[in-house]
């Protein structure tokens, strides 16, 4: 593998965990508003 | 477990090694512009039913409809890979250019799909996450793989799948449906084919290389132009049901006849037209484009409608 290659997996890995992480961040804030509102409801 | 190398992409491979897909990629795979309008008339449904759902269980609803959609269109893509890389409109997308492993593209549709529908049940009810289960295999299974390959009545029948939304919409606040609903089912129902055969009159060629038999290449031009304007009457009906049953108003009529007047106008040019040449299909372009405008007006208008009989 030279060292372009590798530097486009992990450019390509990089945005993905940084996708993964914002996705999860959300999932964590929706789940929290889901279950304040089931709670109030 | 797959190797590394299954798990990841072609077109994409720099020496033989392959390279993860990109997550544009995966957003690709969800349809995003056909979403758009699946996101609408489920938010429509759900903002004309009676009754209360706190706004982020309403949010997380409609969150749920648009994962279901992109889900169906991902495995919809996954099982036509190669049928789209045949085709000139498709052959772009991730997996026909190469640029995602197919076994990631199941895994991603399979688990949206489940995640969905879980999600509609437990942040909603289990009656609209019901709908929408049936609404994503339906696409699957009866549409994308049984209907699309073998008929030409495939999206008049498959047409369903994209009309569950509104349902999904009023069933996630009200836990049921009710005629509205199902006149706004029955309007998407009837609006789908004169849709999708005018756009089908204008890119024949490509379903004829990808071998689907789309109506204008299993029975002509002339014979679609014809079908065209005979499923516009039927949507007519449709469209105007909802205030002639008394479920809207009269502002919902007002569009609902303008809206599908214009429609018909361009169906009966469609009809009348007699042009083989793709470059040449000014109305059946129109009428595409112009059917997408409509379903929104018409949806837009029952909830205009709708609140303006509530103030």
């Amino acid at each position: 593998m030279t060292p372009e290659e590798e530097q486009l997996i992990r450019a390509r890995q990089r945005s993905r965990s940084i996708v993964m992480a914002l996705v999860l961040g959300a999932l964590a804030l929706l789940f929290f508003g889901i279950t304040i509102a089931k709670m109030a409801g | 477990m797959a190797s590394n190398a299954s798990l990841l992409s072609g077109d994409d491979a720099v020496s033989g090694v392959p390279i993860p897909a990109d997550w544009r990629d995966f957003v690709a795979l969800t349809k995003p512009r056909v979403m758009t309008l699946v996101v609408f008339t489920g938010l429509c449904g759900l903002l004309v039913a009676p009754g209360h759902l706190p706004p982020i269980l309403a949010f997380t609803a409609i969150l749920c409809i648009a994962l279901g959609a992109g889900a169906a269109g991902a495995l919809n893509q996954w099982y036509e890979a190669d049928r789209d890389a045949r085709m000139k409109r498709t052959a772009r997308r991730p997996l026909p250019a190469g640029r995602m492993d197919r076994q990631a593209a199941l895994h991603f549709g399979v688990g949206l799909s489940f995640f969905s529908v879980l999600l509609m049940g437990v942040a909603a009810n289990w009656f609209a996450a019901a709908i929408l289960a049936v609404s994503i295999l339906f696409y699957v299974f009866v549409y994308t793989i049984w209907l699309k390959p073998r008929t030409a009545q495939n999206i008049v029948i498959g047409g369903a799948a994209g009309a569950f939304p509104p349902l999904i919409g009023w069933a996630a606040v009200t836990g049921g449906v009710a005629p509205l609903p199902i006149a706004l089912f029955m309007l998407i129902f009837f609006w789908t084919p004169p849709h999708f055969w005018s756009l089908a009159l204008f890119v024949r060629m490509d379903y004829a290389n990808a071998g689907i038999p789309m109506l204008p290449v299993v029975a002509g031009e002339a014979a679609t132009r014809r079908q065209i304007l005979l499923y516009t009457g039927i949507m007519a009906a449709a469209a105007l049901a909802p205030v002639v049953l008394g479920l809207t108003g009269l502002i919902y009529g007002a569009v609902a006849l303008v809206g599908t007047g214009l429609f018909a106008l361009m169906a009966v040019q469609v009809a009348l037209h007699r042009e083989s040449d793709p470059a040449r299909m000014g109305p059946e372009k129109r009428l595409f484009k112009y059917s997408v405008l409509y379903l929104f007006l018409m949806f837009a208008a029952v909830v205009v409608d709708h609140w303006v009989h509530l103030a």
